[in-house]
């Protein structure tokens, strides 16, 4: 009964959602503020709607209705908890629900936040996720259903693939889909925009707040998911390359652009149809990634999916909002007035270039992902694998890095590069001498490791040069300097942390990959193996036994000095029901570093067990560094600027009334 | 970024190696790295995008044997590539050859970059007035800076 009621929830959301798509637009075309007033109301009862389909389906989960097909095929009585509520989402026909409920999300806090838009552009704004809602439920609806009744229940389900029981996996989807679908915002105003014909700096003031949300969603599923597949694919890696990595990777970078070119828009009214047109492409981006995983035209761990006849539905969602949107761009892109000028070398003109190494970088992941797809799709076969990846991307972004902390030293309009060169050579300084020390304790000679540890200094020390220069905290004095530092923007915080986080990334992604130890052997209960400076104790097997696995759980004794320091636990594990065996890998963290040892299969004397460990130094940097990005960019989403409507206080006289 | 760290991961490899399965690993720790590096390019066919080295499939290890037999033969890095990609085609190279399709993929980055760099160019030669406009006389860039210096200065003296 309560599925029922679900089901038929998610139907009268597709019924609200055609009329939240037709009604606002035509009552901006006939000027009828009664018809525009729908869509705020439509937005609304949609979200309602899709939460209740989505709570019954949960609730279908949590109570093991095994008359449920979709609850069958990923859910087992014996299932913990927290994966029974996590298995909604952990299959194909739950993750569209899902994002789905997302996008309805969306469109009910613009409707409910957006009380200071103009009534037309909130209209438009609304009648687009109207569509975009549209076409995804009607996919639900007809090929997708979550809601399938089996008639002859049977007494077990088919359990949730195991690598997808693990708390990375509960969190990392929602995420993705926050930021994917958050684009979607950023696609409707540009689309509205376009519509009306009419774009100003206001329009870069509400879509920004968005935006950023979206990015800082995005930020933290990459992350997550990154985090994910290094510990529970158990090969130490934390980036593979992966198209469906990949699919995450391309909106990240387009977002990014987007967020820089909003910014230029919203102080100069410069770059407007370029930031309109990244709007597009951010979301069609996402559009496109969650193509490429839930059509099943990828085979990889996400692929769960495999049936043409959605492939063909998404394709067709793909195309007509991709196409429409570029369509729409090509036609009335002309209609919106150009707006300030800037020369070159000016903060305008270094965002232009952030902007164009971003969508370049996009570009080359774009082209990388779908050439193998589209020589399939013609009978050939050829891979395009990390190693290229890894030659291609990094110098692109590698230089993109280069020119981090010189963007915000320049002024808007015209910038002086010399002036700002000056005041960064203490950065370069710094970063030249952490590389040159790094280079002579450890005796790395390798110039690409040394060189990237500098630009990791210099993006993270560098983020920081902006608020010391205009702080002034040299020439005024400290107390004078503090005081100009706590009035600054804290947009100019969020700016400052989100680069820092770059270089922390990066100084993981470096330290981590010059200096970690391996090792890769047999050992037998009793041995001692070296990894770096540590000395391993494999203690013995044990076995064990979860709520629906059984397993090994080996014990490590980790030495340094003769001392202990830790003990690691890596296990295996058997899921019966699936009949998938599932590594664990067993990882401790030590300060700022990682000890990371997985079981491999059984050696080949008796008892022994392949064991490969490594000690990973600064690992942890890749993911706090991601952390530290998001904390930027929540900072920046404080900023006042940002909360549409709060006035803006006088202009502060601040230096000349504060020192007396 | 991520070519430092592969570059830099092929250097930690040139320090004694250990490969994958203990038993495979060749005596010498020169060949090793070089049979290590290779495996780390080549894909396992049966896998999801995953290199030989970093799979526990049996064809992978297989792979890997061989690679191995065909360093131990003497064989430089580029014969036993040829010879997987005459066994397997070229579908086995994570790193595609600048040929064909491929040729494209390597030639585009930089295609991409030049075009954007061109047409930055074009679209700022087309507004000269963005350079020339609003630039101070000499006059007033020293009224400006004598004004600035008043309200930055006074009151720290």
């Amino acid at each position: 009964m309560i599925v029922e009621f679900g089901h038929f929830a998610l139907i009268l959301a597709l019924a609200v959602a055609l009329a939240q798509s037709v009604l606002p637009v035509v009552g901006f075309l006939r000027r009828d503020p009664a018809l525009m007033a729908v869509a705020p109301r439509a937005s609304m009862m949609q979200f309602l709607l899709v939460a209740i389909a989505f709570s019954a389906l949960t609730y279908a989960y949590l109570v093991s209705d095994f008359s449920l097909l979709n609850v069958v095929e990923n859910s087992h009585s014996e299932k913990p908890l927290i994966y029974k509520f996590s298995g909604v989402w952990g299959n194909h026909e739950g993750s569209m629900l899902l994002w789905a409920l997302i996008l309805a999300l969306f469109g009910a806090a613009v409707a409910a936040f957006g009380g200071n838009l103009p009534q037309t552009l909130k209209a438009n704004v609304l009648a687009v996720q109207g569509w975009i809602s549209t076409a995804f439920l009607a996919f639900i609806l007809t090929t997708s259903n979550p809601f399938l009744r089996l008639a002859e229940p049977p007494i077990e389900g088919k359990d949730l693939n195991p690598i997808l029981q693990d708390i990375g996996l509960a969190i990392h989807p929602p995420l993705l889909y926050l930021g994917y679908v958050g684009f979607s915002i950023a696609f409707a105003f540009a689309i509205a925009a376009l519509i009306e014909g009419r774009i100003d700096a206001a329009w870069a003031r509400w879509v920004r707040p968005w935006v950023l949300a979206a990015w800082i969603f995005l930020t933290a599923g990459i992350a997550m998911g990154s985090y994910w597949a290094y510990y529970e694919l158990g090969w130490g890696g934390f980036w593979f390359w992966d198209p469906v990595e990949n699919a995450s990777l391309m909106p990240w970078l387009v977002g990014t652009a987007l967020l820089h070119s909003a910014a230029v828009m919203e102080k100069r009214e410069a770059l407007k149809v370029w930031t309109v047109l990244l709007a597009i492409l951010a979301f069609s981006l996402s559009l496109l990634g969650t193509f490429l995983v839930r059509s099943g035209v990828l085979t990889s761990v996400h692929a769960f999916a495999t049936d043409p006849t959605r492939g063909v539905f998404i394709l067709a969602i793909l195309c007509l909002f991709i196409g429409g949107g570029l369509g729409l761009f090509a036609f009335r892109a002309g209609t919106l007035r150009q707006g300030g000028l800037f020369a070159p070398v000016s903060r305008e003109g270094a965002l232009v270039l952030n902007n164009v190494f971003l969508t370049v970088a996009a570009g080359v992941v774009l082209f990388g992902t779908l050439v193998p797809l589209i020589v399939s799709a013609f009978g050939g076969a050829i891979s395009v694998g990390a190693p290229y990846f890894n030659t291609v991307f990094g110098p692109l972004f590698g230089a993109t890095l280069l020119v981090v902390p010189l963007g915000p030293l320049l002024a808007w309009k015209r910038g002086d590069l010399l002036g700002a060169l000056e005041r960064l050579w203490a950065v370069f300084a710094i970063a030249a001498l952490v590389a040159i020390i790094v280079a002579w304790m450890s005796g790395e000679t390798h110039i690409v490791a040394l060189f990237g540890l500098g630009v990791a200094v210099w993006v993270l020390v560098g983020a920081f040069a902006e608020l010391w220069t205009r702080a002034r905290l040299r020439e005024a004095g400290l107390s004078v300097g503090l005081r100009r530092l706590a009035g600054l923007p804290r947009s100019a915080f969020g700016t400052a942390l989100a680069h820092a986080g770059l270089g922390v990334t990066l100084l993981g992604i470096v330290a981590t990959s010059t200096f970690q130890s391996e090792a890769i052997l047999e050992m037998k209960p009793g041995d001692t193996a070296t990894v770096g400076t540590y000395s391993v104790t494999f203690d013995g097997l044990r076995n064990t036994a979860g709520p629906n696995y059984s397993g090994v759980v080996a014990s490590m004794t980790v030495r340094e000095g003769g001392v202990v320091r830790f003990v690691v636990e890596p296990s295996r594990r058997f899921y019966a029901v699936r009949q998938m065996p599932t590594t664990e890998a067993g990882i401790r963290t030590h300060g700022l570093s990682q000890f990371y040892v997985t079981l491999g299969s059984e050696g080949r004397d008796s008892g022994s067990v392949v064991v490969r460990m490594w000690d990973k130094p600064l690992v942890t940097l890749i993911w706090l560094g991601a952390l530290v990005m998001m904390a930027g960019g929540a900072l920046s989403l404080t900023d006042r600027r940002l909360r549409v409507g709060a006035p803006k206080p006088a202009r502060r006289a601040a230096p000349m009334v504060t020192a007396e | 970024m991520r070519l430092l760290a592969a570059l830099a991961l092929l250097v930690a490899l040139t320090v004694p190696a250990a490969a994958v399965d203990p038993s495979e690993r060749l005596a010498d720790p020169a060949l090793e790295g070089r049979a290590r590096a290779i495996s780390e390019e080549l894909r396992c066919l049966v896998c999801q995008n995953q290199s030989i080295d970093a799979s526990d499939a049996q064809l992978a290890k297989d792979l890997r044997l061989v690679v191995r037999e065909r360093i131990a033969a003497g064989d430089s890095d580029d014969e036993v590539r040829d010879f997987l990609v005459a066994r397997y085609g070229e579908f086995v190279l994570l790193r595609p050859r600048a040929h064909g399709v491929g040729l494209l993929l390597w030639v585009l980055p930089p295609a991409l970059l030049l075009i954007a760099g061109a047409g930055l160019f074009l679209a700022f030669r087309r507004r000269p007035d963005a350079r020339g406009t609003e630039r101070l006389s000499a006059e007033e860039e020293a009224a400006l800076k004598a004004l600035s210096r008043e309200e930055e200065g006074t009151p720290n003296y």
